[in-house]
């Protein structure tokens, strides 16, 4: 059904122009989006393609269970994958509840004056501060001050640092994304500012605070320079010890203070040699580390899946 | 009209300020017990903000001051007094607000959300509790058979009276009801009305409402305001029918606001 619009022949041959040229611009951005899209991608791809057609053929059960080795066929990831995972795991557990700690304190309890706003600013300009800055903080203070020496914790410690201000921005993130009707109907049926926090204000946030804490976790595993600046070894044939044991209190924490590497680390070492066999064990432990990395976000994706699924239904 | 009431708050010399802005000025009224009180007038008069100074809601943002006095019977006990804890003050007085705003969580969770804060953690009285509440704002029936269901599951109007169950759950002296019907559909709203008029048995209820029509149709009592002021409070049949002020006039025939 058309509706008959009472227009003369030109105003109407004007109309139509306008709209010819409205629906122009439409697609002249549309175009110009996919032709970035198609750049950036196929830049990106053939990263990935290239390192992983190095590097796959010499991923197997070996590789993975190898500490290095002088003879590049014989070398594997074991100590550097053991060290990351064990790193991240100390990293996590201190980003994380410090991070939403300070984020849920900066947006929710802390008084809006001038010290606040300095802590802002400043908290935003430590995610812009260069990782190696952090790695001689950490070897200042933590190694040479504190004594503590180039371990597994001081490792964890360094990367918590860095990736704090992450984990804080994006905490004041979610917070903020709360709607103020949650809280309101909360504090109306007489909760305290704990309960309100607690019971509605972070559940709410959690997909948001976890997402911020993997994007953390994703930048701490490939950093390498806060890494060595602390001193962690190149080269390492033995595990920490194991964080679990047989006898009682079946958990063990003297591997916190075992000397480590990390994946990182093991492929500036192997990229850095000359022959082209240890150039090929370098791609393996990229592709190796892309994949820890994606694995992460993938859970973090899971995670947030069934959070909004479980708030919703 | 039922029998003249006894107040169960009295409101003496209000003032509320948003900052410098003076958002209540010199209000007096008494809310009748068990009676609905309705509060009308064009946006911005602040008859959201002198519902919301009921439970002390404005304490949650900064730059916010009250004088005067609201006395909730039968101790007198003023809302509105600096000494006087928010907690206590929302402990005592319920509200429901203009958009529907269950918790993301079970239905039985939402109606018992003011029970647990109040320290009740009994199961059974709990549940009596929570079923009470939810008959009182005619839901039961609907959600007996799935308690432990998201209460985000149920439509609009569902969820509105799922707030007044949580709200009425703790036996609230007074309930604020804030445009309790302005984002439903005129079914979903009539049966919200029709529970109003229920309620009046047990609870003081005190509403804002845009539609005078359903100010007209609910209350025993209208306070209608503008621009900070109460111009005219009385029985609802004679304001609407024979109000004392032209200016209370003009709005409810239409002529502003």
């Amino acid at each position: 059904m058309s509706i008959d619009v009472p227009m003369g022949t030109s105003e109407r041959a004007a109309s139509a122009a306008l709209v010819r040229k409205m629906r122009r611009q439409d697609v002249i951005f549309a175009v110009v989006g996919v032709i970035v899209l198609v750049l950036v991608m196929s830049l990106l791809m053939a990263l990935v393609i290239d390192l992983v057609h190095d590097g796959i053929g010499r991923i197997n059960y070996d590789f993975l269970t190898h500490f290095p080795s002088r003879r590049a066929a014989r070398a594997g990831v074991f100590s550097a994958w053991v060290g990351t995972t064990l790193v991240m795991f100390v990293t996590a557990f201190l980003a994380a509840p410090l991070g939403i700690g300070a984020g849920l304190y900066l947006e929710e309890y802390a008084p809006k004056n001038i010290f606040s706003d300095i802590i802002e600013i400043n908290v935003s300009n430590l995610a812009g501060v260069p990782s190696i800055i952090y790695g001689l903080l950490a070897l200042g203070i933590f190694v040479y001050m504190l004594g503590m020496g180039p371990t597994i914790l001081v490792g964890g410690m360094v990367l918590a640092l860095l990736i704090l201000p992450i984990v804080i921005v994006s905490t004041r993130e979610a917070i903020r994304a709360v709607p103020s009707g949650l809280r309101e109907s909360a504090y109306g049926v007489g909760c305290n500012k704990w309960q309100v926090m607690w019971n509605y204000v972070l559940p709410s946030a959690r997909p948001g605070i976890i997402t911020g804490v993997i994007v953390g976790l994703s930048r701490a595993i490939g950093e390498t320079a806060p890494i060595i600046t602390i001193g962690a070894l190149t080269f390492i044939a033995f595990l920490p010890e194991s964080p679990v044991q047989g006898t009682p209190p079946f958990v063990n924490f003297d591997w916190l203070q075992s000397p480590f590497t990390v994946m990182p680390i093991q492929m500036f070492n192997w990229i850095s040699r000359p022959q082209p066999a240890f150039h090929v064990n370098a791609a393996a432990t990229g592709v190796l580390l892309l994949a820890m990395t994606l694995a992460m976000n993938g859970v973090a994706i899971f995670i947030r899946y069934r959070l909004r699924r479980a708030l919703k239904t | 009209m039922r029998t003249p009431a006894t107040a169960r708050a009295q409101v003496k010399d209000l003032n509320f300020w948003y900052g410098k802005f003076q958002a209540l000025k010199n209000i007096n009224m008494d809310i009748a017990d068990r009676r609905v009180t309705a509060i009308i007038g064009a946006s911005g008069c602040g008859k959201s903000t002198l519902l919301r100074c009921f439970n002390r809601i404005h304490d949650l943002y900064p730059g916010v001051r009250y004088e005067g006095a609201i006395n909730l019977q039968p101790d007198g006990l003023n809302l509105v007094d600096k000494g006087v804890d928010p907690i206590l003050v929302r402990l005592l007085v319920s509200m429901v607000f203009q958009k529907p705003n269950p918790f993301p969580k079970s239905i039985f969770e939402n109606v018992a959300a003011g029970l647990h804060v109040r320290g009740i953690r009994n199961k059974t009285e709990l549940e009596g509790r929570v079923e009470k509440a939810l008959r009182q704002a005619a839901l039961w029936d609907e959600v007996k058979d799935r308690l432990d269901k998201s209460a985000m599951e149920l439509s609009g109007g569902q969820q509105q009276r799922l707030c007044i169950a949580r709200a009425l759950a703790p036996e609230p002296k007074l309930l604020l009801l804030d445009e309790p019907t302005s984002a439903l559909d005129p079914i979903a709203t009539a049966k919200i009305e029709e529970l109003i008029d229920t309620l009046v048995h047990d609870v003081t209820v005190l509403i804002v409402t845009h539609n005078m029509a359903q100010a007209a149709r609910i209350s025993h009592y209208t306070a209608f305001m503008h621009l900070g002021d109460l111009i005219e409070f009385g029985e609802t049949q004679q304001l609407f029918t024979n109000p004392r002020l032209g200016q209370t006039q003009d709005y409810i025939t239409g002529r502003f606001g």
